[in-house]
């Protein structure tokens, strides 16, 4: 289980960002991290890879643990070598390496050869358009199979959990529906543990076990995704920004309730 | 006569094409640089010269034979390189760009007084054990130091292709050239390569040192010959080593031609400028050089 603890996270010695974050990614289950755009998921997500470092940003209280052990202190390739790959938002393919290439980078944490090979074959599984790609730069791939690619990338490290961050941003609706449907089969073929943030909360919350709500760096709201869905609030903030076009708080939002509900 | 143009042109194209390889070899050790760190390296020629130093001090002084000297000045330059990444360069590392020029700047600066200082301002030799016969190729005379330079430099150029397409250390290096923070989320450790790279321009340099200094004899002047450099990455693309090859023979070649047939009438002085004027040239028209990778631009 990967556990958040408390999390305090500040950037340049004096911007704080996370307020105490505490959340859990169960294993073998598909958690989802919630919110609108600022609310801080990246960060917690930098939080958990060691990635923030690498942006002047610190963990200041609390801890990150993978099954007990702290990964707080970790450098971001000894965070890999445990088991926690982060995706970043954006399909941050190595443009100028080939779709082989880029798989070969996502495995560099291992030293079997044949390990690699056998990893690249079950990427090319679950994703059968990237093979035809092979030997194409990445950075010519169209936007979903970029997606694919950075998924299948991580997934070259051989993690234990997995960080999705925002997926779904920018795909057209079949895309998005082949990519969740690796994701769910990973979970289930493999136990894979993921924790996927996005702002689509219909569509995460369709796929996930569990479900958190972040706003303004603190967690506003947790439960399993079948009773977040349920959840008048959740679809009234989710609403609110939809009709809107404006983003309205998730605290703003229970003051007022709203009439119509979508999110089914 | 027209056979007498014929066979001079022919002496020129070869003598650029030889030339021209080994400037791709001292061109390769600022691509290596540049590929994996992003830092324009200012040093190459001084650490060609240094390199030239260490096999020349070596061989005179210890008396080594020239195989020996040379490993020296390659184990020399990958502790010097190791030493200066981790000494001057790694403390700027996510600082601007200009910071790292600047320092290379100085870097060179203080490596051509340390060389007066340690090995004295003279000009060495490095022997090659070859002979001094030319190696006769039809009409054209080929000197048994230039095709070995060549070859040195051909056999290394292919030997770094092959490193950067097929190993996995290489690729891992191009991953960290194409995105520090993206490699490191990928669980590589990019400060490592960075050394590595560093590192690697050193082996780079001590062959141009070993293979230029044979040529030029070894002295403070040794390191103007970085600055080819430039007109040859600029031609070929700072990033790409096929392109370092191509920029070096296109210099080569200019060079000789600018010797051949311009010298003669404007009374000499074009061989040494003809590169820089097309380098200004190819800037106006294709900034990022005949073979750098452009940006893909993709929304
Ligand atoms: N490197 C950074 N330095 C300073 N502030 C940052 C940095 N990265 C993110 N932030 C700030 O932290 C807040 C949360 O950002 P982020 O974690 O990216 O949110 P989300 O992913 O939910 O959109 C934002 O207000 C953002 O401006
Ligand atoms: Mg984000």
């Amino acid at each position: 289980m990967l556990a958040l603890n408390n999390v305090e996270v500040v950037y340049d010695g004096v911007i704080l960002v996370l307020k105490g974050v505490s959340l859990s990614a169960e294993e073998g289950h598909i958690t989802t991290l919630l919110g609108a755009n600022g609310a801080g998921k990246t960060t917690t997500l930098k939080a958990i890879s060691g990635l923030l470092k690498t942006e002047r940003g610190e963990v200041t209280k609390g801890n990150v643990e993978l099954d007990g052990e702290r990964l707080d202190r970790l450098l971001p390739f000894d965070v890999v070598k445990r088991g926690v790959v982060q995706v970043f938002e954006g399909r941050r393919v190595f443009e100028n390496l080939t779709v082989d290439e880029n798989l070969v980078a996502g495995a560099h944490s291992r030293s079997n050869t044949a390990d690699v090979k056998a990893g690249m074959e079950r990427v090319y599984g679950s994703f059968p358009v990237l093979k035809e790609r092979r030997s194409q730069s990445a950075g010519y791939l169209s936007g979903g199979e970029q997606q694919m690619l950075v998924i299948g990338r991580a997934l070259m490290s051989d993690p234990k959990v997995i960080l999705l961050d925002e997926p779904s941003l920018g795909l057209a609706p079949m895309v998005i529906e082949e990519i969740f449907s690796v994701i769910r089969r990973l979970k289930d073929e493999q136990k894979l543990t993921v924790l996927l943030v996005e702002q689509n909360a219909a569509l995460a919350l369709e796929i996930a076990d569990h479900g958190y709500v972040m706003e303004n760096g603190r967690i506003v709201l947790e439960g399993p995704a079948e009773q977040l869905r349920q959840n008048s609030d959740i679809k009234e903030f989710y609403l609110g920004l939809n009709e809107a076009g404006s983003r309205k708080s998730y605290r703003d939002t229970k003051h007022y309730r709203r009439r119509k509900r979508w999110l089914s | 006569m027209p056979e007498f143009e014929w066979q001079f042109t022919l002496v020129l194209l070869t003598n650029g094409i030889m030339i021209g390889l080994m400037y791709a070899l001292i061109a390769l050790g600022f691509v290596l640089i540049y590929k994996a760190t992003d830092a324009i390296n200012f040093a190459q020629g001084e650490f060609v010269m240094f390199a030239g130093f260490l096999a020349a001090v070596a061989a005179e002084i210890a008396g080594m034979p020239f195989w020996l000297s040379s490993l020296l000045a390659i184990g020399g330059m990958v502790a010097l390189g190791f030493g200066l990444e981790r000494v001057v360069l790694r403390p700027l590392i996510g600082r601007p760009v200009i910071a790292v020029v600047m320092a290379t700047i100085g870097l060179a600066a203080v490596l051509r007084g340390t060389a007066v200082m340690a090995f004295g301002a003279g000009t060495r030799a490095i022997v090659m054990p070859v002979s001094d016969e030319p190696f006769e190729l039809g009409p054209v005379m080929l000197p048994p130091v230039q095709l070995v330079g060549a070859g040195v430099s051909l056999v290394f150029l292919a030997l770094f292709t092959w490193f950067f397409l097929k190993s996995r250390i290489g690729i891992a290096m191009r991953a960290v050239a194409d995105s520090q923070q993206v490699a490191m989320a990928m669980g590589i450790n990019v400060r490592r390569y960075f050394a590595l790279a560093w590192a690697m321009a050193g082996i780079v340099s001590a062959l141009g040192g070993v293979v230029w200094g044979t040529m030029l004899g070894v002295d403070n002047q040794l390191a103007l010959v970085g600055l080819k450099v430039f007109p040859v990455v600029i031609l070929g693309g700072l990033d790409s080593i096929m392109g370092a090859v191509i920029g070096g023979l296109i210099v080569g070649v200019v060079e000789n031609f600018a010797a051949g047939y311009l010298d003669p009438y404007v009374g000499g002085g074009t061989k040494d400028f003809a590169p820089y004027v097309l380098m200004i040239l190819v800037l106006m028209i294709r900034p990022e050089g005949m073979f750098g990778r452009r940006r893909i631009e993709r929304v």
